[in-house]
């Protein structure tokens, strides 16, 4: 198995995996970071997301291999105002969706600090929340900083 | 005292004569109106670790040596599988375990659906086990397979008898009304597509089993597994402490829990096996589709004087028949009321309750017609509700109704229809339509819960229920807190483990709050009153002159204040421990929730797309114990319920049987680019005859009247009256094109 080097959170790690092996499934499995949830594993939800650089990225359908710059995952956002943000407003049922939802969410408001409701809207429309905590969502977002 | 009683018991509108042993519960119900705890929004008690990724779900569960499952499914809609070789995948590299048909409850020989599992492998990767279900030796014979709901009807392809129901003289009244509107309606076939897949691990600890497993019902998924097993039933504890949704069908223990559970036995080792997105849209269960053949007949003046309606369910091979013709007996006033509902026994997978089962669908029908009924009489449709409003169901008086309240308060949103249709042009028509709700949400025993006081002070809630997402958790904790006299930090409420608690009901049907609420309360009063009688003896004063507010116990003539903590402090390891019981629903009444939509929509008529854009949601739920909690299950409900109307459909191809809509771009849920402006709104008034709460719930209430109201708002932005869920693009162009074909014959709306 190839070596892979991987910046998680700040933290360097060298581990061998499968040439296959998705980003999602070495931070859960191997790292033991298991915020990141998997609930498609085809790209379609969002539940995955974590941050690449600053980018949002579907790490169940990215490559651990092809990974290029540092990786945050939700655990690496755990002290965001974002989070403090969700909960005041309710945002989150079963939560299940949720990490993935912060990650989106922390990307969106380090490029824009104060995004609309609209650009709420467009930037976290790849995140499903089966349960409808959208309005609560984008409540939370637009006073991410309150 | 425990007293026997024989009752009825209701869930998700299916009702049982049952003998029941009940605690009386002596307590009085609060007055109306925010408490200290009960009635303020709360954030929810276990917000932040699940937003923070801590909470640990089944999905995240690792037991050392745990092994993966995958299971082998039928590619045929009916087939028997005649031989089968499990060796071939024994011998493949990492695999531990395989079970075939009638190895393992749930794995049959019989496959009446494609996608009904036959076998299961375990082995030490979930890659390994999916690439060892290839190399199962398996010959099938194919049997004939009935696809379509009224072909299966026809040749006697059914669940049981048909379900007959007459009030009255039907064909009489019918044939005496002035004015009579017929529709055929058809709902389609929805996945509930929780985030969280369906899925458990299984360990076996000596001859104990560990059930870890992502379900709405801990208590019963242990029994069920005790009984297939063969296992007494205090030998599997069942967890569920964090639940990734379920929304009705993660009701039961499931095939994936029973392979799990004897790959585990046969291997020695933890075993997890976990539906992936593509199993769970074929096989875990869904909303079946239906027929409906409806007819409203009316005097001239408005009065509702019949009813009638010819119900198809369309099963699939298993799942229960729920009630479709519900609203349309129990909604309006009308002396004649006579439905049929046949239960077509089909080759798909098979339903599970989903979200007020058959009240959905029933509900979309009824309120359609009861809208072009108003068209035809030539009376608002508001007022037509109100002239036929039920002042009983069928003779037995409510516990509580407040529907005609619900009706005053959309009455604002409904008179801004005229100003909505105005901001119509050539392209986008803008209208308003409305539409009543009506299900059941009353819970009922038994239901227990224990409290716990130790010297810190604080309460834990012990009970064997769980939270779903629902925030049933916070909801316990609020009760408690205001009974117990705390504040709502000082509690905490412990679930999800059939090892920790005493039995708690299922969270479906809206009855967890109403039913594990009274009990919870009860526990906490229990508790209040020994640490009150302990004060009593310790201060030399009369309990009936102690209370505990705020966190201290107070006497009433105010020379006693001390903090409960100070107080028990005293006590060292001593515990006080109270314990609850969800008291009986009230004898001859009817337990019911109530509410109404006023929905404003937007269609494209040259391409037939639909817009929501404003819904208000007024709900008579009785108490609501956090507002904050509740609004967030109203916005779940209406959105869920708009993806049911516009976009959801699960597709199968009709010559195979095989889903069609496995992956969440093929079956299209909404979004947070697809929410509309929400409004919420509650009566807030405690049902007085249901428990010392007044509560009842709120999970599905919200998901019901819907889509009846976005396809009222269509009819009234367009004149096109939709027949189908979803209301596709041609759905709506049909209905278009219908309604100007009508326009152009001048015919008139009504029959």
């Amino acid at each position: 198995m190839p070596e892979l080097r991987l910046t998680v959170n700040g933290d360097e790690h060298r581990l061998d995996a499968p040439i296959g092996a998705s980003l999602a499934e070495v931070l859960r499995e191997r790292l033991g970071l298991t915020g990141t949830k998997i609930a498609c594993n085809e790209g379609h939800c969002g539940a995955c997301t974590v941050q690449v650089g600053g980018v949002p990225v579907l790490s169940c359908i990215t490559l651990a291999h092809a990974v290029d710059g540092d990786v945050t995952t939700i655990e690496g956002l755990r002290d965001h105002p974002l989070v403090e943000a969700f909960v005041r407003a309710d945002a989150v049922q079963c939560g299940f969706c949720t990490p993935g939802q912060i990650v989106s969410a922390a990307a969106l408001v380090a490029a824009m600090p104060e995004p609309s409701a609209e650009e709420i809207r467009h930037a976290m429309a790849g995140n499903i929340c089966r349960c409808g905590t959208y309005p609560k969502i984008e409540e939370a977002i637009l006073h991410w900083r309150d | 005292m425990a007293r026997l009683i024989r009752t009825e018991k209701e869930v998700e509108g299916n009702f049982e004569e049952v003998w029941l042993v009940v605690e009386e519960d002596p307590l009085q119900q609060w007055p109306a109106g925010p408490l200290d705890a009960v009635g303020r929004p709360a954030v929810r008690k276990d917000a932040r670790e699940r937003v923070r990724g801590e909470a640990r779900y089944t999905a995240d569960i690792r037991l050392p040596g745990m092994l993966h499952a995958a299971v082998l499914r039928s590619p045929y809609a009916h087939a028997r599988v005649t031989s089968i070789d499990l060796a071939p995948a024994l011998a493949l590299p990492g695999v531990h375990g395989a079970v075939g048909p009638g190895e393992a409850p749930g794995l049959e020989q019989e496959a009446g659906y494609a996608g009904a599992p036959v076998a299961a492998v375990a082995a030490e990767t979930f890659g390994q086990a999916r690439a060892a279900l290839d190399a199962i030796a398996i010959e099938w014979e194919q049997l004939e397979a009935v696809l379509d709901p009224e072909e299966a009807v026809e040749r006697g392809a059914v669940h049981g008898e048909p379900e007959r129901y007459e009030r009255g003289d039907f064909k009489r009244a019918v044939a005496e009304a002035d004015v009579v509107v017929q529709g055929t309606y058809r709902t389609q076939v929805v996945l509930h597509n929780s985030m969280e897949t369906h899925q458990s691990v299984c360990e076996w600890v000596g001859d104990r089993l560990d059930v870890y497993t992502s379900t709405q019902y801990v208590w019963g998924v242990r029994n069920e597994v005790a009984r297939e097993l063969g296992l007494a039933p205090d030998r599997v504890r069942v967890v569920c402490e964090y639940m990734g949704g379920g929304f009705g069908s993660k009701n039961s223990a499931g095939e994936y829990t029973f392979a799990a559970a004897v790959l585990a036995r046969k291997t020695g080792r933890p075993v997890r096996c976990a539906l992936t997105r593509r199993e769970e849209n074929t096989a875990a269960g869904n909303r079946n589709a239906t027929i409906q053949r409806l007819t409203a007949a009316a005097r001239s003046d408005g009065t509702i004087v019949a009813l009638g309606g010819d119900y198809v369910n369309a099963l699939g091979w298993g799942g229960w028949s729920a009630s479709t013709e519900g609203p349309l007996k129990m909604l309006y006033a009308c002396d004649n009321v006579r439905t049929v509902r046949h239960t077509a026994k089909i080759n798909t997978p098979p339903m599970k309750a989903f979200r007020a089962p058959g009240f959905v669908e029933g509900t979309f029908g009824l309120e359609c017609l009861i809208d072009r009924l108003a068209a035809a009489l030539d009376v608002d449709p508001l007022e037509l509700r109100r002239r036929n409003y039920a002042s009983s169901n069928d003779g037995t008086p409510f516990s509580s109704k407040n529907l005609q309240q619900c009706y005053e308060r959309a009455e604002k949103h409904w008179e801004r229809r005229h100003d909505v249709r105005a901001r119509s042009d050539a392209r986008w028509k803008r209208g308003v339509g409305m539409a009543s709700q009506i299900w059941y949400g009353g819970g009922g025993p038994p239901s227990y819960a224990w409290a716990r006081v130790g010297s810190d002070g604080r309460l834990a809630v012990v009970t064997a229920m769980q939270d779903i997402g629902t925030g049933t958790r916070t909801a316990m904790a609020q009760i408690a807190a205001e009974e117990f006299g705390v504040p709502l930090d000082r509690v905490e409420v412990m679930l999800g483990d059939t090892s920790r608690g005493p039995f708690a009901t299922l969270s479906a049907g809206s009855s967890t709050t109403p039913s594990m609420g009274p009990a919870v309360r009860a526990a906490a009063a229990d508790a209040k009153r020994q640490v009150i009688e302990i004060a009593a003896q310790r201060y030399d004063l009369e309990e009936r002159v102690l209370d505990i507010r705020d966190g201290r116990i107070v006497s009433a003539d105010g020379n006693l204040s001390v903090a409960v903590e100070e107080f028990l402090d005293l006590l060292g390891n001593v515990q006080i421990l109270g314990k609850g019981a969800r008291g009986p629903n009230p004898a001859g009444m009817s337990v019911l929730t109530f509410g109404v939509h006023v929905v404003e929509a937007a269609v494209d008529v040259e391409t037939g797309e639909v817009r929501v854009e404003r819904v208000a949601a007024i709900h008579d739920v009785g108490r609501i114990i956090n507002p904050l909690g509740a609004e967030s299950q109203v916005e779940g409900g209406v959105i869920q319920g708009i993806g049911h109307t516009l976009s959801e459909a699960r597709l199968m191809d009709p010559e195979t049987g095989r889903i069609l809509t496995t992956t969440l771009d093929a079956y299209r849920m909404p979004t947070i680019a697809d929410v509309p402006e929400i409004m919420c709104e509650f009566i807030d008034e405690p049902d007085p005859h249901l428990t010392s709460l007044g509560s009842k719930g709120l999970g599905e209430p919200p998901i019901v009247p819907i889509a009846a109201a976005i396809a009222n708002a269509i009819r009234d932005a367009t004149g096109a009256d939709v027949y189908e869920l979803p209301i596709s693009r041609e759905e709506m162009l049909r209905a278009l094109r219908e309604a100007k074909e009508r326009e152009r014959r001048g015919a008139p709306a009504a029959v």
